[in-house]
């Protein structure tokens, strides 16, 4: 009789300490996640502070200097609304809804992008990749070139224009479920078809001169003013707070649709909203600026790069957008002598960023 | 379809012939057919080298464009062909590739900083400016495991192309002084042909002609593997330099004249192969009348479409092509993308 207790001391005692152990373990492992989600927490709010703190300085900067410079005080008089010799008309007239529009338009793309890329699992799925700016951008240039539109007209014929393309690559890459690779290919022949019609409706144009033809071929702030501004502002309080309504569930979809399906997300209707949205953003931001080139592109994988992983990258990307924009237009303007529109300077960086992103997925070996 | 497909080998010199016959009326109406409509006696006339009155002046306007129409697109579809071959690779075109924007990028800077202004000299520069170009994205395109798939190959061609585009932009705003005269050249297609233009660019055309047909049977060897091909006693990497040689030189002479032309490679090969098959020896000449049919087709297609303006023939063929790239990649397999 006597072994069993002994054996059901040692078992005991066993089970007590490996279950101590685990316990102490699990502890360690749950602070350890609770340490990652707060440190993570505060390199996100952190992150956000310096990006609104450069796009302040970017505004205020891009307001001041220029061709003629103006002191900081008469900037600020021209934003309460009082009268400036001078200083009214250039910061007033030409440089403040350029600025704006300028933060908006890149708050919008950047936004835009990364929800596609968080979306479709894959950078490259970008709408400027895939041909949804493309077929704003053409819808815009046709509206204006032969109906006539004006802002807003042209912006509701834009937004038809993309959720027809998202909707057309989708199902034409649709073959018993969607693959990326091949969505993000479909989406590349659509865009090239959509630029050629663009070219056409251009060469159609009564006026048409090179600045006109750089805004809808590469994206340009040229000529902003308070109409284009104003509804790129109405869509990103529109089309941007329902997007962020669903940051937490696209950030659940990214983990499969059975395990999103199973934490209580109604994968498909996030999936609706979060397309419309997006495709929302990007058309309004493109009838205004015209395809502003790898900006919806290159936020999202910018800020996935400073805020790291673990949570929503909606608002960093956005505001590394508006960064971009903002940055890449007083570049553009000021800078380099000549003046280039925003998305040649955009172009020029984006595209290397694009092809370190194929050679470093190459290299790993992963797939696109 | 299938037996159809299978046993082309009857059908080969029907296909050859009527394609001939089709490319002679082709050109035909490309003479006849534009803007301003001439009439049979005139243009009989002009083509004789009378010069007298209006009509007689347009004839003699179209008759280089049709030639340069005919001959850039059988460079295009020739340079396709092979650049499939070489890559293994369905969705292989000098515009996709990126190709075509190396040699204007090429030309421009030319133009821009070296002050070029005749086609005999940008013509050495687009050459190299497409091999540089297709080297890069082949490099790039090939890193990893896999090779180069279809994907990565479209990816960075379609990458380059949008970085070479800023660069051009990049060099042309600038300078006021050439902008129209860069434009002229990159929007107006086939348009602006003059018999000088063609006689500087044609013998490098038929050097790189040559090239190509030379290297149809090794391009046979090639489309049987590495492995298989080495064992046959092919010398693999040479034969691909050499057709490649060919196949750059068609590509950036033609973009040269004309600017870049994208598709033309793509759809063209694609096409006739379901016509003549997988053979190497048939399918170069074949999609050279083909291609050249193609861009005639879209050169005409532009002057009708746009009346009285005419329309770009890049913008044409973007059309024809895209729709045909769409159903390639369509029909792949996701795994084999």
């Amino acid at each position: 009789m006597r072994p069993i207790p002994s054996t059901k001391t040692v078992c005991s005692a066993r089970t007590v300490s490996s279950a101590r152990l685990a316990h102490r373990e699990s502890t360690a492992t749950a602070e350890r996640i609770v340490a990652g989600m707060a440190r993570r927490r505060l390199r996100h709010g952190i992150a956000l502070g310096v990006f609104g703190v450069l796009i302040v300085a970017g505004f205020v900067i891009s307001l001041m200097f220029g061709h003629s410079f103006y002191p900081f005080s008469d900037v600020l008089k021209v934003i309460m609304g009082q009268d400036v010799p001078q200083a009214g008309f250039t910061v007033g007239v030409l440089r403040l809804p350029r600025a704006s529009l300028a933060i908006l338009a890149g708050f919008s793309f950047g936004l835009a992008g990364v929800a596609f890329q968080t979306m479709l699992r894959n950078p490259l799925a970008s709408p400027d990749i895939i041909g949804i700016s493309a077929g704003a951008a053409a819808a815009a240039v046709f509206g204006i070139v032969f109906l006539s539109l004006k802002a807003a007209a042209v912006s509701m014929f834009a937004i038809v224009a993309g959720l027809l393309v998202a909707l057309i690559v989708y199902l034409l890459s649709y073959r018993g479920g969607v693959a990326g690779t091949r969505l993000i290919l479909i989406g590349i022949g659509v865009a090239a078809m959509l630029d050629s019609f663009t070219a056409y409706c251009l060469s159609q144009a009564a006026e048409w001169n090179l600045q006109d033809a750089m805004r809808w071929m590469t994206g340009s702030l040229n000529g902003a003013n308070w109409g284009e501004t104003g509804m790129v502002l109405i869509s990103l309080i529109l089309f941007g707070s329902l997007l962020l309504s669903q940051s937490r569930r696209l950030l659940i979809t990214q983990l499969g649709d059975d395990a999103a399906s199973a934490l209580g997300v109604a994968v498909g209707r996030t999936r609706l909203i979060v397309t419309l949205s997006a495709v929302g953003l990007i058309s309004f931001a493109t009838a205004a600026t015209g395809p502003v080139a790898f900006v919806a592109f290159l936020s999202g994988p910018i800020a996935a790069r400073v805020v790291g992983s673990g949570r929503s990258l909606l608002l960093p990307s956005a505001f590394i957008g508006a960064l971009l924009v903002l940055v890449a237009d007083f570049f553009g303007q000021f800078i380099l002598g000549t003046r280039y529109p925003v998305g040649v300077i955009t172009g020029v960086l984006g595209a290397p960023f694009l092809l370190y992103l194929i050679i470093k997925a190459n290299r790993v070996g992963g797939s696109l | 379809m299938g037996a159809f497909v299978l046993h082309p080998q009857q059908y080969r010199w029907a296909w050859l012939l009527i394609s001939v016959g089709v490319l002679g009326i082709c050109a035909a109406a490309s003479v006849l057919i534009g803007s301003r409509d001439v009439g049979l006696a005139d243009a009989f006339a002009a083509l004789g080298g009378s010069l007298e009155g209006f009509d007689q002046g347009v004839i003699a306007k179209r008759i280089p464009r049709t030639l340069l129409a005919l001959s850039a697109g059988a460079a295009l579809s020739i340079s396709g062909v092979v650049m499939q071959g070489v890559t293994r690779n369905p969705l292989a075109d000098p515009g996709i590739l990126g190709v075509n924007m190396g040699a204007s990028l090429a030309v421009v800077v030319g133009i821009a900083y070296f002050g070029l202004t005749l086609a005999a000299h940008y013509v050495w520069l687009a050459i190299a400016g497409a091999a540089l170009t297709a080297v890069f994205v082949y490099a790039i395109g090939s890193l990893g495991s896999g090779g180069a798939t279809p994907l990565k190959l479209a990816l960075a061609g379609t990458a380059t192309s949008a970085a070479l585009v800023s660069f051009i932009t990049a060099v042309v705003l600038p300078r006021n002084d050439i902008a129209d005269n860069v434009r002229s050249w990159q929007i107006g297609g086939v348009g602006g042909a003059t018999f000088e233009s063609l006689i500087q660019v044609g013998p490098l055309l038929l050097a790189g002609l040559v090239i190509c047909l030379l290297s149809a049977r090794k391009l046979n060897t090639l489309a049987l593997g590495d492995e298989v091909a080495t064992g046959l006693g092919e010398r693999v990497a040479i034969t691909r330099a050499f057709a490649s040689l060919g196949a750059v030189v068609l590509c950036g002479a033609s973009t040269a004249v004309c600017g870049p032309i994208g598709f033309v490679g793509l759809v063209v090969p694609h096409a006739c192969r379901l016509l003549v098959g997988l053979d190497h020896r048939w399918l170069l000449p074949l999609s050279g009348i083909v291609g050249a049919v193609l861009l005639t087709v879209a050169d005409i297609l532009g002057r009708i479409i746009a009346r009285p303006a005419e329309l770009d023939v890049a913008i044409v063929t973007a059309f024809i092509g895209a729709p045909v790239f769409i159903s390639i990649v369509r029909r792949q397999r996701s795994r084999a993308l």
